[in-house]
């Protein structure tokens, strides 16, 4: 039986990339996202180019209610599945409009989290299965910049590493990826320094090596985990004078 | 600073990378453009200074019918990417450039033309149809059936009907990605037409010929011919007909200094393939990629002609004239003492279409570097081409002006009459500027 991957977000660059990736190594793709049927030309694109079943799948992140139906629409229950959804807003203005702000928490920690859960649910029942997600930098401290993106995905950093806690005696792996900089949708326009930022492309390919290697937390250019490592080593005392 | 493959010229232009038609649509509203793809053209057919292009997030292969060899495909996807799919599952494309890092679209636009255009005709001749976005941001699909006119003036029309957005052309099928090569010395030009003539039943021929070389042996060539390999011709490649060496990627890794590309060095390499040629006569079984994208291993190979960059010339001069001309090309340009490393010969079949390049005769492609004797001796060789009633390769060119233009292909007229009467002007490169097209 090939093994098949779920994309969620599959139309983020990121997403996208994943996707290529896992099927040129054979698995079947199952591209879940909003409006799905737009991802028509990409499902055909990946289908071909690799040889794989490639299916899409309508999925609302921010309505949780429907997450199951989405779990039992599915092909089969993936043996891989990615999470590649983020949404980082604009800080000025989530920071006093609640709306605005709570997309960001919803679309960062609270759809991700729980759609991420629900898979581990299934995954554990079934005793396999790798979970994969995409969270980032941005929630290993929060900074005046970022801080309602960050602390979403501070909030999902932490609920994976829960996860793995938990699941770590019963065969599923739980992958938390930190990307950095990457050149995506997300950051164009952005002007990004080149040795801190990565393509798409090379996240894809670093995910699947974390997946084949059960590594547990990646940054995909290891120079983040020094520069974090500095960052998180600043006492607050000094933090909270400097501008990131 | 954006460039062509040549790197001259190199113009500041404003970039855009859409993601969707509609992207596209938004910038067709706004101002004049030009759709650019990987940027294999030499000069500045796809530099647009106001709005540039850049067609490669469309990538994406669509559908593929195994009975007629159809695919169907985005203009931003690679050749290299179609090859890379298609030949491991027995099928090659029916007419390909000397570079496999080309976008479909821009095949579309140059109206490419390979080892086997007097077989089987250029890129256009194996396009089903395409889907043209207009400058009303209307989508339309053109093919010989429908919307003809447009599709006509399109393959090979330089991006100055429209943006190709997706299309369909034939591969063929084949049964290894092995070639066939013959080598043949030919000692002078004569005898490498006479050759060109005799073997003109082969499917893939070409000529690299030494331009330095004077006197007797002016023109002297080593002739190219190639078949797809069957499986009977495979011997003990035949468990893996597709199981090719991958070529190790050498990378040009700085601007060569101008003087290294001298007339000393350039004789050398020419004199240097030549006996090279008449050592290896004979058959040998090579395979796909070193058989048609032998430049392809060195990526950047543009950087050898320097930071000022280098300049194509290519005409092609009809069957009656063509000894005449090649020759009065050939001694102009040994005379000179400005080489080229890289000079081909090619028989061409009957061409096709209103704008189109290929013609039926013989057609010679030179690259010289970018320097004011280079440049005066291009436009000796400009009004040689046109004294012997040949014309130019829009793809190479960079430098030629629009009087020298005219003067060769009449068609060029009416290119720009029929880009004022449909409206389509906001379509612009700096090489519609400068050919006032």
């Amino acid at each position: 039986m090939t093994s098949s991957v779920l994309v969620i977000g599959a139309r983020s660059d990121i997403g996208l990339a994943a996707a290529h990736r896992f099927a040129a190594a054979g698995y079947d793709v199952q591209l879940a996202a909003r409006n799905a049927a737009q991802l028509e030309a990409d499902a055909a694109d990946i289908a071909l180019r690799h040889g794989v079943r490639a299916t899409m799948h309508e999925l609302d992140l921010l309505a949780p209610g429907t997450f199951g139906a989405f779990l039992d629409s599915l092909p089969a229950l993936p043996q891989v599945a990615i999470c590649a959804v983020g949404l980082l807003g604009d800080q000025a203005v989530s920071q006093s409009d609640l709306e605005a702000a709570s997309l960001v928490m919803r679309s960062n920690y609270e759809g991700p989290a729980l759609m991420t859960g629900l898979l581990a649910e299934r995954f554990e029942a079934r005793g396999s299965g790798t979970l994969v997600g995409i969270s980032s930098v941005a929630g290993d401290r929060g900074r005046a910049s970022n801080y309602v993106y960050g602390s979403a995905k501070a909030g999902y950093t932490a609920f994976l590493s829960g996860l793995r806690n938990r699941l770590a005696k019963k065969n599923v792996h739980v992958l938390t990826v930190l990307p950095g900089f990457v050149r995506t949708r997300m950051t164009e326009g952005m002007d990004l320094p080149a040795r801190l930022t990565a393509d798409p492309g090379q996240v894809a390919e670093a995910i699947f090596a974390a997946v084949s290697k059960k590594r547990d937390v990646i940054y995909v250019k290891p120079v983040w985990r020094l520069v974090m490592g500095v960052i998180r080593a600043v006492p607050e005392r000094i933090f909270k004078g400097t501008q990131l | 600073m954006l460039s062509g493959w040549g790197r001259f010229p190199r113009q500041d232009c404003l970039v855009h990378v859409p993601r969707s038609e509609a992207d596209l649509q938004a910038l067709i509203a706004q101002g004049p453009l030009i759709a650019r793809g990987n940027g294999r053209g030499y000069g500045d057919c796809a530099l647009g200074p106001a709005g540039t292009i850049d067609m490669r997030r469309f990538n994406r292969i669509l559908s593929f019918d195994a009975q007629s060899g159809i695919l169907v495909a985005e203009a931003g996807v690679l050749l290299a990417d179609v090859i890379a799919v298609f030949l491991p599952r027995g099928w090659f494309p029916a007419v390909t450039p000397g570079t496999k890092f080309v976008t479909l679209g821009g095949m579309v636009a140059a109206d490419v033309h390979g080892k086997n255009h007097h077989k089987h005709g250029s890129f256009g001749h194996c396009v089903e149809w395409i889907e043209l976005l207009g400058a009303d941001g209307e989508v339309r699909r053109c093919s010989r059936e429908e919307n003809a006119e447009l599709f006509a003036w399109t393959i090979g029309g330089m991006g100055l009907t429209g943006i190709v957005l997706r299309l369909a052309f034939r591969l063929r099928p084949v049964e290894s990605g092995w070639i066939r090569q013959q080598t043949l010395p030919a000692p002078d030009l004569e005898t490498a037409m006479a050759l060109f003539e005799e073997h003109a039943g082969a499917t893939y021929s070409v000529a690299w010929i030494d331009c330095l070389h004077g006197g007797k042996g002016l023109g002297r060539s080593s002739l190219m011919l190639g078949e797809h390999a069957r499986l009977d011709e495979l011997g003990a490649r035949r468990d893996a007909p597709f199981a090719t060496p991958r070529r190790r990627f050498r990378k040009v890794p700085f601007d060569a200094p101008q003087m290294a590309l001298n007339s000393l060095t350039v004789r050398a390499f020419n004199a240097l393939y030549y006996h090279r040629a008449v050592a290896q006569r004979g058959e040998a079984l090579v395979d796909w990629d070193g058989f048609f994208y032998p430049l392809d291993a060195l990526l950047e190979w543009n950087r050898i002609y320097g930071r000022r960059g280098f300049a194509q010339f290519q005409c092609v001069i009809p069957l009656e004239s063509a000894a005449a001309g090649l020759t009065a090309l050939l001694r102009t340009i040994s005379a000179s003492g400005q080489g080229s490393f890289l000079a081909v010969l090619k028989r061409m079949g009957p061409g096709e279409g209103p704008i189109s390049f290929p013609r039926e005769g013989y057609t010679l492609a030179l690259d010289f570097p970018v320097n004011p004797q280079a440049l005066a001796l291009m436009e000796r060789l400009d009004a040689i081409t046109i004294d012997h009633g040949g014309r130019f390769y829009l793809a190479k060119d960079a430098r030629m002006s629009a009087a020298t233009l005219r003067a060769s292909d009449p068609r060029a007229r009416d290119l720009a009459a029929l880009r004022e009467e449909r409206g389509l002007t906001s379509f612009r490169s700096s090489m519609a500027e400068r050919l006032n097209l």
